[in-house]
């Protein structure tokens, strides 16, 4: 059912946790679908340096999770931003049809970091 | 590393004495049983054989036996059946929240065509009020259709005394007896049951055959016209040796149940102890009177984590169980049993299955209860729910969907 990267992120999920003193956290998630994802931020100079996370979810969202933290540490916010969840599930080599919209989450949840990173920092 | 099957809920393998017999069905008497010649003949004694066989096992008579395809066609028959036949008495069902979808969605398909259902509640633990039953009945109510145990919980209805309530209003009684069978007693005399369901692949037979038990006399309109086999009850030529399989799963399980029953019964124990003991902040859905529980179930949902994510962890030891969670389902919902059980909508998601069989063995159980306590926690770790201070939500503001 899942891609080998799928499975790789899922039982070797990469920046697992949360940061002390985070630049920004987003949460987003829908406890009817099962789904609750947390991400927390490090900035400096307008650039990611950090990334970690905590989820609830099932495999595809734990995957996403992981994902989206690789992609987004060393991008600048603008960069950031243009993650879609589209891009991360295609590097997670695709995922099951009923799954995408656990792959929406994960890039939502980075984007409500940065927003809440952005709303601190003016 | 070997694998540890812990889904005989789900399927089970055929059992070799069953293969074994079935075999010769396939080359050598391979006729069709409705034909005159010698091929026929030669198979349509090993169908009455196998009739009785199953007759024996629920205590009827094997006229009274009818072979249908599997578990599923034999709940639509029986519902669809009924209204149809007895469509001048009245257009009411009544039926419960946690059944099967084979007896769920054929209730909603007959909404549709204008039939009326209630579908009777459960409390937290998924036991039935019998005294709504009996306040649901109706003069239109023609149909009572309460399963003899969930698949998920593994809880027993109380089979015999539902039966005596469709006897006192004479209204019609039909039992999906698909996780019952097998593995406790099952009796249509004593329970008054009309119709009865059983399938083949829970209980050592192969996937594709069931049956189900009409009581003599009972009028029921057909699903599947064309000829005249099953004593018009259901056209299609007989899977044979499926059939004859279904026979020797069947006198098998009448001769071991108390044997099964016993020894299965104890390494469920020996889990359940180890997994409340073991893990904490969990939550058994079903009742807690085992002895009102199937002896091979155990369901538990581990607070903070979610149902496919636990699966995919044990997986990766080999270990084989079910989840009510949404993303096992292909739905966005979690299990309706649990939904109707109220249980909290994350605990809904995070309820893992544990059902056991014949083949399981001790040693397997205590690999599960090496390996559980720290994958949970591994996954506890990775939640955002977990000691953040955040409580479950009450039954109040819950957001279990509930469909019915
Ligand atoms: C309680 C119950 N009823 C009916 C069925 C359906 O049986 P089958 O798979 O043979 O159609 C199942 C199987 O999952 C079941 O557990
Ligand atoms: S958590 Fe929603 S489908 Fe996986």
């Amino acid at each position: 059912m899942y891609t080998d990267k799928v499975m790789d992120h899922f039982t070797n999920p990469r920046n697992v946790g949360e940061i002390e003193d985070a630049s920004g956290v987003g949460e987003v998630g829908n406890a009817s679908c099962g789904d609750i994802m947390k991400i927390f931020l490090k900035v400096e100079d307008n650039i990611i340096r950090d990334v970690k996370f905590k989820t609830f979810g099932c495999g595809a969202a734990i995957a996403t999770s992981s994902m989206v933290t690789e992609m987004a540490i060393g991008k600048t916010i603008d960069e950031a931003l243009e993650l879609s969840n589209q891009a991360v599930a295609e590097a997670l080599d695709g995922l099951p049809a009923q799954k995408m919209h656990c792959s929406n989450l994960a890039a939502d949840a980075l984007h409500e970091a940065i927003k809440n990173y952005k709303e601190q920092n003016g | 590393m070997s694998n540890i099957y812990l889904d005989y809920n789900a399927t089970s393998p055929v059992r070799p004495e069953v293969l074994e017999v079935m075999l010769p069905f396939y080359r050598e008497q391979f006729g069709n049983p409705s034909s005159v010649h010698w091929a026929g003949r030669q198979v349509s004694g090993a169908l009455e054989k196998a009739r009785e066989q199953v007759a024996a096992l629920f205590n009827d008579s094997p006229a009274e036996i009818v072979f249908v395809s599997c578990g599923s066609e034999g709940d639509n028959m029986a519902i669809k059946g009924t209204l149809d036949a007895l469509k001048e008495k009245g257009n009411h069902i009544i039926t419960t929240s946690i059944e099967h979808p084979a007896v769920l969605e054929t209730c909603q398909y007959l909404e549709k065509q204008g039939y009326d259902v209630t579908y009777l509640p459960v409390d937290r633990d998924g036991m039935l009020d019998l005294d709504d039953l009996e306040a649901a009945i109706t003069e239109k109510t023609v149909l009572i259709s309460v399963m003899w145990a969930n698949n998920e919980t593994g809880n027993i209805y109380p089979i015999e005394q539902i039966g005596r309530i469709a006897r006192k209003y004479n209204i019609r009684f039909h039992t999906d007896a698909v996780q019952a069978v097998g593995k406790i007693p099952v009796d249509v005399q004593k329970a008054n049951v009309d119709l009865l369901v059983i399938s083949g692949h829970k209980i050592g037979a192969p996937k594709g055959v069931g049956a189900l038990y009409v009581r003599r006399g009972t009028r029921m309109s057909a699903l599947m016209h064309g000829g005249h086999q099953e004593r018009n009850r259901r056209a299609g030529t007989q899977n044979v040796a499926g059939i004859v399989g279904l026979g020797k799963a069947c006198e098998l399980a009448l001769a071991e149940l108390d044997e099964y029953y016993d020894r299965v019964r104890a390494l469920r124990d020996r889990l359940e102890d180890g997994v409340l003991s073991q893990v904490p902040d969990i939550k058994l859905n079903g009742t807690p009177d085992r002895e009102k529980r199937l002896p091979n179930t155990l369901n538990v949902s581990f607070a903070y984590i979610e149902g496919e994510s636990l699966l995919l962890n044990l997986d990766m030891f080999g270990i084989a169980a079910s989840s009510g969670s949404a993303c096992t389902s292909g739905s966005l919902e979690p299990s309706h049993v649990m939904g109707a059980m109220c249980v909290e909508v994350t605990l809904a998601h995070s309820s893992t299955r544990f059902s056991l069989g014949p083949e399981t063995t001790e040693s397997e159980i205590d690999k599960v209860l090496e390996v559980l306590p720290a994958t949970v926690q591994r996954l506890r770790d990775m939640s955002p729910l977990y000691n953040c201070g955040r409580t479950a939500e009450g039954c109040e503001t819950c957001e279990t969907v509930r469909r019915i």
